[in-house]
């Protein structure tokens, strides 16, 4: 399906490895660089980074992983998956209603503006500080991006599609699956990716505040106890995950949108 | 001179008669500052018949296009196809857009794209894929089924528009200025395969343009639509035989005369309101 490049490309082998290297030379000297700085220059606030990874591999691999990490992930992915159902299902439906979307549009605007962190004290007023706030929490933070761009992307389906559709005479199911999400979809996850890092910040945020448990709980547990290798070390894992997050979201949005990269690169070739 | 009932008497069988377009007036607005587009246009299309409106741009061609294919209720007269009175699209009648990079689907491959008007039906999904796949062949485009429509030239992507239709099985098969946005040679080119197309599979075929060239060359009948609003000027017979060639046929004398009478049929009533 890719289109040759001509004969003189190099093969995809040496391009991946030096693609890997382009990209990984910075981490590898700003590592090194605080391993010898933090050595030469410790001080209580920035501990040595050995130290600091020698209590990365003591608690996360695999205790605190089990016990602090896999609950807040579990309550990550219910509320972004609650959201994307509700954002994407919901978007849809006001996407394909022009006049009902027309009307709400200013106030959901106006909601969406609304810090998530903000509304983080009425949901504990009102649910706790249990999982159930953290998911709700979570759910109704990411559930914004992604129903506007939903509804943005619905709402922008090329006209001459719905002619299309009408004209053959194809069921709403078959509109919706086959024309109408995927039009929408390159909208649909440019929503979702700002959701997730959404989500990631509600988690952490949500288990600072009021928990007792869970990767945030640890950070800030830690930070009160003065224990500040043991916060580093929590702050990392943070790190950790939500690039693991964002590699997990780009491989799947390079999988469903292969059609849009593929077009858009053809199309600036083409110059078209 | 070429009133509609000399030339098709309106008692010909029904059965006979694909599409019968009745009195059709359209505008947009309403009373002070409407705006009539359609008034009174009347026509017919036999079965199994190759018919091609022509009229200039800004004529209301769209419009009629769109009311015909069922997207537009008319504000007056009536459509019948196949038996039936136009209020929605109709079954049975596929459409070709002019603009196949709008009207195919980026993120499906050409089999997907041609098939997906048959997932409604009752067939498996082997059964459409080889209905799809006859199709394509009958384009000429077996060899691109797996490839995305965007992978392919803006020729070979009307083509896919072209199987999508046929797939379909249509009665009738309605074409918006397909071939209006394709450099000359491949315009030649898609001109020919409807022309075999339409022979190998004997569907109706009612194509709407502005090039009076390839009204004639195509049709059996050319519909000749003018004024503002506009009306059917004349609806032409056109008897250059089932045999036609892009050289051949257009250095005919036949065809020059045709040319001629739709060009002048086209300007006449202009002329007389000026």
């Amino acid at each position: 399906m890719v289109a040759p490049f001509g004969p003189h490309r190099p093969t995809r082998l040496s391009r991946r490895i030096r693609a890997v290297f382009v990209e990984a030379w910075l981490p590898i000297v700003l590592v090194a660089l605080w391993w010898v700085l933090s050595a030469r220059f410790p001080s209580t606030y920035s501990p040595p980074l050995q130290e600091i990874l020698r209590l990365f591999r003591e608690l996360w691999l695999f205790e605190h992983a089990r016990t602090d990490l896999l609950p807040s992930v579990v309550n990550l992915v219910l509320g972004y998956t609650l959201a994307l159902a509700a954002g994407v299902g919901l978007g849809t439906w006001l996407g394909l209603s022009p006049r009902l979307s027309r009307v709400l549009w200013p106030t959901l605007e106006f909601v969406r503006a609304i810090p998530g962190v903000a509304i983080l004290p009425v949901f504990i007023i009102l649910l706790g500080v249990g999982p159930t706030m953290k998911v709700t929490l979570i759910a109704v933070g990411a559930f914004w991006p992604i129903l506007l761009n939903t509804i943005d992307g619905v709402r922008s389906v090329e006209p001459t599609l719905r002619d299309v559709a009408a004209s053959f005479r194809i069921p709403l199911k078959h509109r919706l699956l086959h024309i109408v999400l995927p039009a929408a979809s390159p909208q649909i996850f440019s929503g979702a990716r700002i959701s997730l890092s959404v989500a990631v910040i509600l988690i952490v945020v949500s288990e600072m505040v009021g928990a007792n448990g869970g990767i945030g709980y640890f950070v800030r547990s830690a930070e009160r106890s003065f224990a500040i290798p043991e916060m580093w070390s929590g702050i990392i894992v943070l790190g950790l995950l939500g690039y693991v997050l964002n590699t997990l979201f780009r491989l799947l949005e390079a999988r469903v949108l292969a059609w849009h990269h593929g077009m858009t690169t053809r199309t600036q070739r083409d110059g078209r | 001179m070429n009133t509609l009932q000399a030339i098709l008497p309106t008692s010909a069988a029904a059965a006979d008669v694909v599409f019968r377009v009745e009195g059709l007036m359209h505008q947009y607005g309403s009373s002070a500052d409407a705006r009539r587009i359609l008034d009174g246009v009347e026509f017919e299309v036999r079965r199994g018949a190759f018919v091609c409106i022509v009229g200039p741009s800004g004529t209301g061609k769209s419009t009629l296009l769109r009311c015909l294919s069922g997207l537009q209720t008319p504000t007056g007269g009536q459509i019948i196809f196949n038996g039936a009175r136009v209020t929605e699209p109709p079954q049975g009648l596929a459409l070709v857009f002019q603009d196949y990079s709008r009207s195919l689907m980026p993120w499906l491959t050409v089999l997907d794209n041609v098939t997906l008007p048959l997932r409604a039906g009752s067939l498996t999904r082997r059964q459409r894929d080889e209905q799809g796949m006859a199709a394509l062949q009958e384009v000429g485009l077996a060899n691109a089924v797996s490839q995305y429509p965007w992978q392919l030239s803006g020729g070979m992507q009307q083509r896919v528009a072209i199987a999508r239709a046929l797939a379909y099985r249509p009665a009738a098969v309605l074409m918006d200025e397909p071939f209006a946005s394709v450099d000359a040679q491949t315009r030649a080119d898609l001109e020919d395969l409807m022309l075999s197309v339409r022979k190998h599979l004997g569907i109706s075929v009612l194509l709407v343009t502005h090039d009076i060239d390839e009204a004639v060359y195509l049709s059996d009948q050319v519909c000749v639509l003018s004024g503002s609003p506009a009306k059917v000027a004349a609806i032409i017979d056109v008897n250059l035989g089932s045999e036609r060639g892009q050289i051949t046929t257009k250095a005919t004398r036949e065809f020059a005369d045709l040319r001629t009478q739709v060009y002048q049929m086209i300007r006449r009533p202009a002329a007389v309101k000026s």
